[in-house]
């Protein structure tokens, strides 16, 4: 890397048109199918990996709408227990294993890299890898279902009903699996993103000038890190338990049912914040553009997205208020879980002061930045509530949580994202999304989600639980429930119009300048969508908002090869330039390695001999993927 | 690493978990005879040495000593998973009779298949290093990240030991 | 029979619904739930009361009007004084709520003083309820029904013999967890006699929907003639129909998972069945129990409650119109 060669051809050497061309032809994926399913572009996978997480969306909400049709009434025969079960587990498992974390990791694996000003993500075969790992546990759980052998246990699968003896046939383990492939792609993109910040920042971003979206990136990649194992120890706990007939859960050996719930939960409530905090990214972004100054204590914000990270991995436990645990434990876990209202709290503030202090522009994302602001108060409010114990002995398991993490989750996670994808459509695809249609699919979403879900509170305090298929006459619960169900068709209609909105402008949207919106970061320094080598030269910056303090000349800095993917890594702190590293080229074996991979987890479903035989072909297909190609791009 | 840690760090937390609902523990079982882990063990902490010297061999970019090092460390990569196939047995219980086996069956094959997959990496790369591929900065680069690898593969292996053979004569 | 058998259903399901009793956190008339019913209203008022006061001030940040030229670090000043204010006021309001919730904890107590410890073991779908022998006289079981003294803390000891399920009566009391190998318990005291219904709060499979019980709150005086009712055998059956219900019920299947205490039936799979004419509900809250609920249920159980453990057994209809007959008799 220290080695000059003269040989070696330098950005330095060309003009703007040549030097567009060269970084083309080394950087730009190949056409044709091949090229497709080679690409280590993290453009290209990055939509991709949107797009699919979007789909899964759509698929989750018909599910939901199923269910709304069976409790529309009382003793409904639409749909049977059997089936009902596999529907709100997989209609849980979908929207927060298959929709909302990929989505979240999706966009920052399209934008961290253009953020923070660099060529390519980290590990960008990883990356490609991760995605295949992640549409193939989807496949999985999605074909399962349309087998009648998808998962019905519930997206928390709590031993014993998941276990050997009460959940017979395949469905659990695919559950399991399906966890399996999800977590090893999130803890990829983890991973990639981790290094993207911490080495590949342009020069002169220096921690204090990583953008908001950037920062809880960074921070919900490490609560990825730090969480997941946990769950991956515990469906390879359930999966022995059903397979090889292990004792973890066995409480007749010496098992314990509540180990899984503590290691369910100690990943899955991070889990809430993994899905939230890149939302609070959103948020600010959004709210700094369209308020046009910069988000108000930026500090404050930084150390709120912190300690929000350090507090989730200490409060899983008020998922299990009523399992009969110690009272002073939970007494312990009231006050971690209400401390959290903190950090949450000084975000909200500094948005408000930012929009106070600012000029707003009511453009279609900062209307559902509005919103989320709107829903998610209450659902803070309520998770408030939930965290004293006695109050979440009568709400807990019933409709009350159901609309408390829909608040939480759609208003938290899903109105901020939504105000993202028009934000940034321009930059992913070069058009613009339509604004009237945009008003009509915010009014319509709003109304809707408040009127399917609010009124579920009420019916959680009257005593309706969560997760039953039917309910009886007598329940004084029909009248709400047909609202709900009503309603849900308003808020279906709102996302049938963002589709069609999303479908229809990608086509035929009215193209899109480099900086749309003004904005001030730097995924906007470079053209709408942005060329395969991201940037002709690598930015430099000198302030947290390099596009409004210079809007028309942005320093470069320069030196790296054109006719190899190279690019700058810089130190963590002070993103000083240190070297010129080489990013990898495209490659099939990512994608061999994925098939190897999967073949091997679907087979151990049945024997665990695959995991003995399925691990030779991934083993080739990863030395294939590292073996070097013995060019010039490799050996460099 | 990190991730790995977390998942050893978990595994151990389970232990210690199940161990405090039990009546009795180990349950239902004699402690672990300690001669295989014992010796394992101090396999593992010797085999430090020469990984340290194959980083610092790797760091320097000689070529000669790297190769000999890679052979050594495949060696080395070897024969601690000899030993393991005595440190089953040695548990005197098996993954199916009882929670505390399958804990103790789990952990073992969790940091097995962690000497094996460092393991192949080792063997990999000796391969490489023989080849036309050998002589370059990044092999070198991804010697001393497999020799920092095995590091991580005896380290984690301490507190597993200590919790394996010695906690249960507590 | 067979054909009439899914009108028979529907017009049961129509006219003869199970008890409805009071099934929520906002009508409590036990002690533990009254307290946790102020703490709702509180914390609701409390929260709703922040809510406002954000979005106001959401709708004034978007809608205040400019004015062209502030000063700007007098301004930004005077933002940082609000922000941290704020951040203040919400610890405080945090603090506030979390010793409210202590507080709560504290005054519902526990169950060790209790005179009274009903055991209910959860199945899969249904409550087995064991009332404990006191010195000479001795316990019983029976299912989905618990009766209490007015008044009178009780100690529900929660134990269950299969997968987890939830015991949660809202009006008397939160709910608490059913864990196969660990024991729960829960305090219930009435303070209003009445008939309250609860229902499995946590997934326990296919019919988790219909997994109802109900509480039964009544004077100390009809309590202990309950059950002392209860502790007897079953009747003998004086009706010449229910006589030959008996002999069928004993011939069948049924006596294989069912007990009637004082007949040969003794199987332990299914509910006690010894009173079950004086239950309110059948099939765990499913139907009234009525002579043509009975029937419905014992003719094919698993249209009503699909999945449940109980088998259709094949029957001639006036065996079936005898067993129901029986099964009503057994007060």
């Amino acid at each position: 890397m220290t080695r000059e060669d003269d040989s070696e051809l330098r950005d330095t050497a060309l003009e703007a048109t040549e030097l567009d061309r060269r970084l083309t032809a080394t950087w730009a994926t190949p056409p044709g199918l091949w090229g497709a399913l080679s690409t280590v572009d993290h453009k290209i996978i990055g939509r991709r990996y949107i797009t699919t997480a979007v789909v899964f969306l759509a698929l989750g909400g018909l599910l939901s709408l199923l269910m709304r049709l069976q409790l529309a009434q009382p003793e409904a025969r639409f749909i049977g227990p059997d089936r009902y079960n596999q529907i709100f587990s997989i209609h849980g498992t979908n929207m927060m294993f298959l929709f909302a974390v990929p989505v979240m990791q999706a966009m920052a694996v399209y934008l961290v890299p253009l953020m923070v000003g660099t060529r390519s993500i980290a590990f960008p075969r990883l990356n490609a890898f991760s995605y295949w790992m992640y549409l193939a546990g989807g496949l999985l759980l999605w074909i399962a279902f349309m087998l009648d052998a998808g998962p019905d246990v519930g997206w928390f699968a709590y031993v014993p009903l998941s276990g050997p003896e009460y959940a017979a046939g395949k469905r659990a383990d695919i559950w399991a699996q399906m966890i399996t492939f999800t977590e090893v792609s999130a803890l990829a993109v983890a991973v990639e993103i981790v290094v993207t910040v911490f080495k590949q920042r342009a020069p002169g971003m220096s921690l204090d000038r990583i953008p908001l979206f950037v920062w809880s990136m960074l921070v919900t990649s490490f609560l990825v890190i730090l969480a997941m194992p946990a769950i991956m120890i515990a469906s390879t706990a359930l999966i022995l338990d059903r397979l090889v007939e292990t004792h973890f859960f066995n409480p007749a050996e010496g098992g314990d049912v509540l180990l899984w719930q503590h290691l369910f939960w100690f990943f899955g409530h991070p889990e809430v914040y993994i899905i939230f905090l890149p939302a609070v990214g959103m948020v600010s972004t959004i709210v700094a553009t369209f308020t046009r100054r910069p988000v108000f204590g930026y500090l404050g914000m930084v150390m709120a997205l912190i300690s929000t990270g350090v507090l989730a991995l200490g409060l899983w436990v008020h998922h299990m208020f009523v399992a009969g645990l110690p009272r002073l434990g939970e007494s312990f876990f009231t006050a971690s879980s209400m401390a959290i209202a903190i950090p949450a709290g000084l975000q909200i503030f500094c948005w408000l002061a930012t929009i106070w202090a600012g000029r707003p522009i009511f453009k279609t994302p900062f209307l559902f930045v509005i919103g989320f602001m709107v829903i998610f108060v209450i659902g803070g409010l309520t998770g408030v509530m939930v965290a004293s114990v006695p109050f979440d002995t009568q709400v807990h398991d019933t409709y009350f949580v159901v609309a408390h993490f829909h608040y939480v989750l759609v208003g938290g996670a899903v109105f901020p994202l939504l105000g993202a994808i028009y934000y940034w459509f321009p930059k992913f695809t070069g058009r613009m999304m339509s604004e009237t249609l945009g008003r009509w699919v915010f009014g319509l979403i709003f109304a809707g989600f408040n009127l399917t879900f609010f009124p579920m509170h009420i019916l959680g305090l009257r005593g309706m639980p969560r997760r039953i298929y039917t309910y009886q006459p007598e329940m004084p619960w029909s009248g709400l429930n047909m609202l709900i169900s009503l309603s849900a068709i308003i808020l279906a209609v709102g996302f049938l119009l963002f589709f069609i909105d999303a479908i229809r402008s990608g086509r035929s949207g009215a193209p899109a300048p480099s900086n749309p919106w003004g904005a001030s970061t730097l995924e906007w320094a470079t053209s709408s969508p942005p060329p395969p080598y991201n940037f002709a030269r690598t930015p430099v910056v000198g302030s947290l908002e390099p596009l409004s303090d210079n809007p028309d000349m942005l320093p470069v800095a320069a030196g790296l090869r054109v006719d190899c993917r190279e690019l700058l890594v810089t130190s963590v702190v002070e993103a000083i330039p240190e070297a010129r590293e080489p990013s990898s080229g495209d490659s099939i074996w990512p994608l061999w390695a994925a098939l190897a991979t999967t073949a091997t987890l679907i087979w151990s479903i049945f024997t665990p001999w695959a995991v003995v035989w399925g691990s030779i072909p991934v083993a080739i297909a990863l030395i294939g993927w590292f073996w070097p190609k013995g060019t010039s791009e490799d050996d460099s | 690493m990190l991730i790995e840690g977390t998942g050893f760090a978990l595994s151990i937390v389970v232990y210690l978990y199940l161990m405090s609902l039990a009546p009795s523990w180990p349950l239902n079982a004699a402690p672990p005879d300690l001669l295989a882990g014992t010796s394992l063990t101090a396999l593992l902490v010797a085999s430090l040495v020469p990984n340290l010297f194959l980083a610092r061999w790797a760091r320097n970019q000689n070529l000669l000593k790297v190769r000999v090092g890679l052979i050594v460390m495949s060696l080395l990569g070897i024969a601690p998973l000899i030993l393991r196939a005595f440190e089953f047995p040695a548990m005197h219980i098996k993954w199916d009779q009882n929670a505390y086996g399958s804990i103790v069956w789990v952990m073992l094959g969790l940091h097995t298949t962690h000497i094996l997959t460092d393991l192949i990496e080792t063997l990999v790369l000796t391969c490489l290093m023989f080849s036309r591929h050998g002589d370059n900065g990044r092999r070198f680069g991804d010697v001393s990240d497999n020799a920092m690898y095995w590091n991580f593969v005896v380290v984690t292996w301490l507190p597993m030991y200590a919790c394996l053979y010695w906690v249960p004569r507590l | 029979m067979r054909t009439a058998r899914p009108l028979l259903l529907s017009v049961i399901i129509a006219v003869a619904p199970g008890c409805s009793g009071n099934q929520s956190a906002l009508n409590p008339h036990g002690a533990p739930a009254i307290h946790v019913e102020h703490l709702i209203i509180g914390t609701v008022a409390a929260c709703t009361a922040v809510w406002i006061l954000v979005m106001v001030i959401l709708g004034l940040a978007l809608l205040r009007r400019r004015r062209a030229a502030a000063d700007s670090a007098k301004s930004e000043a005077r933002l940082t004084m609000t922000v941290v204010a704020a951040v203040v006021a919400t610890g405080v309001i945090i603090a506030g709520l979390t010793i409210a919730s202590f507080y709560t904890t504290r005054s519902i107590g526990g169950p060790e003083s209790a005179a009274l410890t009903i055991t209910v073991r959860g199945q899969q779908w249904w409550w087995q309820i064991f009332y404990a022998s006191s010195g000479a006289t001795p316990g019983f079981q029976t299912a989905n029904e618990i009766h209490i003294p007015l008044g009178e803390d009780v100690n529900i000891r929660l134990e269950s013999a299969d997968v987890i399920h939830s015991f949660w009566v809202p009006s008397l009391a939160g709910k608490q967890d059913l864990v196969p190998g660990r024991s729960n318990s829960l305090l219930l005291r009435a303070e209003k006699p009445g008939v309250y219904r609860g229902q499995c709060a946590e997934f326990c499979g296919l019919q988790h929907s219909h997994m109802a019980i109900v509480v039964i709150a009544e004077a100390p005086v009809d309590y202990e003639r309950w059950a002392a009712a209860q502790r007897g055998d079953a009747m003998v059956p004086a009706d010449p129909d229910a006589a030959a219900g008996q002999a069928a019920f004993l011939a069948k299947p049924c006596a294989a998972c069912h007990t009637v205490r004082g007949t040969p039936a003794n199987g332990t799979t299914g509910p006690d069945l010894t009173h079950i004419g004086a239950r309110q509900t059948i099939g765990a809250g499913l139907l009234e129990t009525t002579r043509g609920s009975l029937a419905a249920w014992i003719a094919d159980p698993q249209t009503l409650k699909p999945g449940n453990n109980m088998p259709m057994v094949p029957l001639t209809s006036v065996e079936l119109q005898n067993i129901s007959a029986y099964m009503e008799s057994l007060k």
